[in-house]
């Protein structure tokens, strides 16, 4: 063997000994990767789903022509007199079992390109002749042929089409550069971009994808830091053979590259595990709040292995770094001398505090400047900064929700409302002027892209000409009854709607929750791993108090309250970090990405649990270490002696 | 949806049928349920309208015209019906497709557009009596007019002679097996209205020629593509001649005398004669001929008025006004399909 083998099998001889640390580094970044590359395939299958939906109906991205009510004859009448225009006969159907959005198109009116291939290379008649109904699902219906189609869509010739839902065309779309023609209103297409409608979904996904994966580090970072604290007498070794600081640092390098794609490995098959337990929910999140057709099944694609791999890499590296970054700077004898470690890690400490007070000083200083990258400043700021300094981060950034000032009588005088996503955009404030008039408030309109104007019927009617589509309805009548009364009339039940909606959103914090468990159990294994950590280094310190004749068991005891102390004092200080970490999540990163804003409420309940939970995580993290310190053989305590550590 | 596959496929049957001759006689009997022409009188003016029993059909109209300032101008109008089942229903569930080309040529501009409806629903058809052709908002009737990117036009037709009948009294032989269409004309056209192209309106006079024709046939294997006349010549008289280029050409033409009496000629009579080929589209196209009639003591060569005149449409071909210089001089349109490995 020659010397550098010799070093490294040495050097790895330490996590044969040491099986729960090396667990301990390979779950936490296993666990890292895993949330990290699990949310991505998340987002990635969303977004897949959305091309798809995109590519393959993308006659959803031509403007659309509604009328209070469009016949064939309608139809003809505008072709006859030269418009551009194709029907389009749209709505839910019963095929083989089950209901679907059937999508009936007209092909020979439809531009190159727009509809999908209707993969009729081979059968272009049988399409046209209402033999096949083309859908991604597995349906028993003879006519079905499968076709790469967003999920729960059926694509059909419009006149299978109409003879499922009825003669009525839904909509013309407009294939030409033309305005609308009179007595119909033009739908721009812009309202159905789903990647548009679901990108604040997305990014606060990722977002917490990275919380975890930054949490998952903390734990490879506390377990490195231990087996680097346990190998100072090993690295002195190697050092005095003659081992150079470079080689040295090389071999370690190696060897947490290996523990990296190891990990990594894990990782990428936990994440897809993860992914594809929690994507049924997120697919009927995004099909309840956007209408958004999201598969339920994952495809393990090549690029995730590359990414996750790389991720682990990335993030053993920085976990890492700091631990090299001392090692090769200590001289050759000074590992062995605790205090020297000692040392550097107090200069380390002085500055993070530093860089803390900076960090925070300039995300305070970025809140004065606009735009989506300055919130993005703010926060990495504020969560940086307050993790390198907690405790100077006590300020209380909280503020009150705007209300919309009862100003509705103003409306019937010709006033408008505007929503805050135009208000943000344009800079306009109650008292100034838009096109429809003065506005006379702005209200908050969640989820929603695109700006908007509420005004009255009689100044809307002034304004735009336009055949009415719908109309609102305050009732105690059952809807049901209306519509029973009423059979041709579209008839919406807002209560019915408001309950889907309230599902809906319930399912989403399901999502949540899950996800929540889940970081909540890295953030408790990473606290296990630190306590390890400190336990061992804090022999030296625990036995003189042992050999001035407190006990182990009432050393222990003390130890264990400590933990507790250290944990409320820490939750105390992470409390207002996180509160002004949502309140720069709510009203600057979420403004400036979305032009929405919602309010900060507070929940003091939830607090309180949570303190009990960190809490209960602390006691049960350090359950482990404490019990060792009560067991632990008396000659251990003495070797702090013998090797004057 | 991919509407040029379905060009394609519905083009390979309709625009290809001249060139149809199903090649073997013991399979004409049943294309797929599709009726097969016959010899006999034409049933006027039923005739003028659909036949949707055959799989296609076309209403094929070309003019020759020219401006008060001698600038020459063609123009194209053409309906295709194709059937995907041999027989109509109201409504979406027709199974008639339309297509339409229509062109404008000058001397330095060819411009084309084309339509595809269904039947139906009325945003396609024909009627016999009184007589009316459209697709959207072009027509044929009294008048021809359509439009499309950068062009468009609107003639008024007037019939100065009578209506004749191609072939074997209206059953037109399309190869040495014997396959046929019905087929007939109207070459007598006075044509007068106006052109459009790029903005500009410019009154025009000329003459116009419309073709009948309906089958049920496809394209035999060995047939590539054909090359089809139709000439007005300057003394009154009228030719139609096509060659269908195969394993073995096949030529067929009709002698219209002034009186619009046709004389059908034997297979072979007319002599066609590439003289020069140019590059259009990256295709070599024969854009110069010297036709031969021995039995009418014609020798005549015909150039282009433009020898780029492709309609780079879903299936691109050639089609444009012609002048015929010699023995007769005269104006007609050439159509020259599948050069350049298109069908």
């Amino acid at each position: 063997m020659t010397g550098p083998m010799i070093a490294l099998s040495a050097l790895l001889s330490h996590w044969a000994r040491h099986r729960v640390q090396a667990a301990l580094l390979l779950i936490g970044l296993a666990l890292a990767t895993a949330l990290l590359t699990g949310v991505q395939a998340i987002n990635a299958e969303a977004r897949a789903s959305y091309d798809r939906a995109a590519s393959a109906l993308s006659q959803d991205k031509l403007p659309r022509l509604v009328a209070e009510r469009i016949t064939v004859a309608d139809y003809v009448a505008l072709r006859r007199a030269g418009w551009p225009v194709s029907p389009v006969i749209e709505g839910e159907a019963l095929i083989g079992g089950q209901t679907l959005r059937l999508i009936g198109i007209e092909p020979l009116t439809l531009p190159s390109g727009v509809a999908p291939d209707i993969g009729l290379a081979g059968d272009p008649t049988g399409f046209l002749t209402g033999k096949v109904i083309l859908s991604a699902e597995a349906l028993n219906d003879p006519r079905v042929r499968p076709a790469e189609l967003p999920p729960g869509v059926a694509l059909t010739d419009i006149g299978v089409a109409a003879g499922i839902l009825g003669p009525e065309i839904s909509y013309l779309l407009l294939t030409g550069d033309r305005p609308a023609p009179p007595g119909y209103a033009l739908i721009h297409p812009a309202t159905t971009d789903l990647s548009q409608l679901t990108e604040s979904f997305h990014l606060n996904l990722a977002a917490f994808g990275y919380l975890a994966f930054g949490v998952g580090l903390f734990i490879v970072h506390s377990a490195i830091g231990l087996a680097f604290e346990q190998r100072r007498g090993m690295f002195r070794t190697l050092r005095a053979l003659g081992l150079s600081a470079r080689a040295l640092t090389g071999l370690l390098l190696a060897e947490l590259l290996v523990f990296a794609l190891v990990a990594g490995a894990a990782g990428v098959v936990l994440g897809w595990l993860i992914a594809g337990a929690l994507l049924p929910d997120v697919a009927a999140t995004l099909r309840g709040l956007y209408g958004a057709e999201v598969g339920s099944g994952l495809t393990l694609r090549p690029v995730w292995w590359l990414s996750g791999l790389g991720i682990a890499v990335l993030g053993m590296l920085a976990s890492a770094g700091q631990s090299l970054w001392r090692l090769g700077r200590l001289p050759v004898l000074a590992p062995a001398q605790p205090r020297a470690w000692g040392r550097e890690s107090a200069r380390a400490m002085r500055g993070q505090a530093l860089a803390g007070v900076g960090l925070i000083g300039a995300a305070a200083g970025l809140l004065a400047v606009r735009g989506l990258w300055a919130g993005f400043g703010v926060l990495a700021g504020l969560l940086l900064g307050g993790a390198l300094m907690l405790p100077l981060l006590m300020a209380a950034l909280t503020r009150a929700g705007q209300r919309l000032p009862d100003t509705w009588a103003r409306l019937d005088a010709g006033d408008v409302f505007i929503n805050e996503q135009l208000a943000l955009r344009r800079g306009l404030a109650p008292g100034d002027r838009v096109e429809q008039g003065v506005i006379a408030g702005i209200y908050p309109d969640y989820g929603n892209p695109m700006p908007q104007v509420i005004l009255s019927w009689d100044r809307h009617r002034a304004l735009y000409p336009l055949p009415v589509l719908r109309y609102a309805l305050i009732t105690d009548i059952p809807a049901a009854e209306i519509r029973a009364a009423f059979p041709r009339v579209v008839v919406e039940d807002r209560a019915a709607i408001r309950k889907a909606s309230v599902a809906v959103f319930e399912r989403t914090f399901a999502v949540t929750a899950a996800l929540n468990v889940l970081t909540l159990g890295v953030a408790a294994l990473a606290m296990f791993a630190s306590l390890l950590t400190l336990s061992s280094r804090r022999l030296p310190q625990v036995a003189p108090v042992w050999a001035m004749g407190l006990t182990r068991g009432r050393l222990a005891q003390l130890e264990f309250l400590r933990t507790l102390a250290l944990a409320a004092l820490i939750y105390g200080l992470a409390l207002p970090l996180g509160l002004a970490l949502a309140w720069v999540l709510l009203a600057v990163v979420n403004v400036e990405a979305f032009g929405w804003r919602l309010p900060m409420l507070l929940f003091p309940g939830d607090w309180l649990r949570l303190g009990m939970l960190s809490l209960l995580a602390a006691g049960l993290a350090a359950a482990l270490p404490v019990h060792r310190l009560a067991r632990i053989a008396p000659a251990e305590l003495l070797k702090v002696f013998a090797h004057e550590r | 949806m991919n509407v040029k596959a379905i060009m394609l496929i519905l083009m390979a049957c309709a625009v290809s049928a001249p060139a149809s001759g199903q090649g073997f006689a013991g399979l004409g009997s049943d294309a797929g349920g599709f009726e097969m022409p016959r010899p006999g009188p034409f049933d006027f003016p039923a005739d003028h309208g659909p036949h949707p029993t055959f799989r296609i059909e076309w209403w094929y109209v070309t003019a020759n015209l020219t401006a008060a300032d001698g600038t020459e101008y063609g123009a194209q109008w053409t309906l295709f019906r194709n059937a995907l089942a041999p027989h109509e229903a109201g409504g979406w569930a027709s199974p008639q497709v339309w297509l339409a080309h229509a062109a404008l040529t000058t001397a330095t501009q060819h411009l084309a557009a084309e339509k595809l409806a269904r039947g139906g629903i009325g945003q396609a058809g024909v009627t016999a009596e009184p007589f009316g052709a459209w697709i959207d908002d072009w027509e044929l009737s009294d008048h021809m007019a359509a439009r499309g990117e950068g062009f468009a036009f609107d003639l008024a037709l007037h019939a100065t002679g009578p209506i004749v009948a191609q072939g074997d009294g209206g059953y037109s032989v399309k190869s040495a097996a014997g396959q046929a269409s019905r087929y007939y004309s109207q070459p007598f056209y006075a044509a007068s209205g106006e052109v459009e192209l790029d903005g500009k309106h410019v009154p025009v006079t000329g003459t116009a020629w419309m073709d009948r024709e309906w089958s049920s046939q496809p394209l035999a294997a060995d047939q590539t593509g054909w090359d089809w006349f139709s000439l007005s010549f300057d003394d009154g008289a009228r030719l139609m001649g096509f060659r269908l280029r195969g394993a073995t050409d096949f030529v067929s033409a009709t002698w219209i005398g002034a009186d619009g009496r046709p004389e059908p000629l034997p297979p072979g009579a007319l002599r066609l004669t590439p003289l020069r080929s140019t590059t259009v589209a990256g295709r070599e196209v024969p854009v110069e001929w010297r036709l031969e009639l021995p039995a009418k003591e014609l020798d005549i060569t015909t150039r282009a008025l433009n020898d780029h005149a492709w309609n780079a449409l879903s299936v691109p071909y050639w089609e444009g006004p012609i002048r015929a210089l010699g023995s007769h001089p005269g104006r007609g349109y050439l159509e020259m399909t599948g050069y350049g490995g298109t069908k």
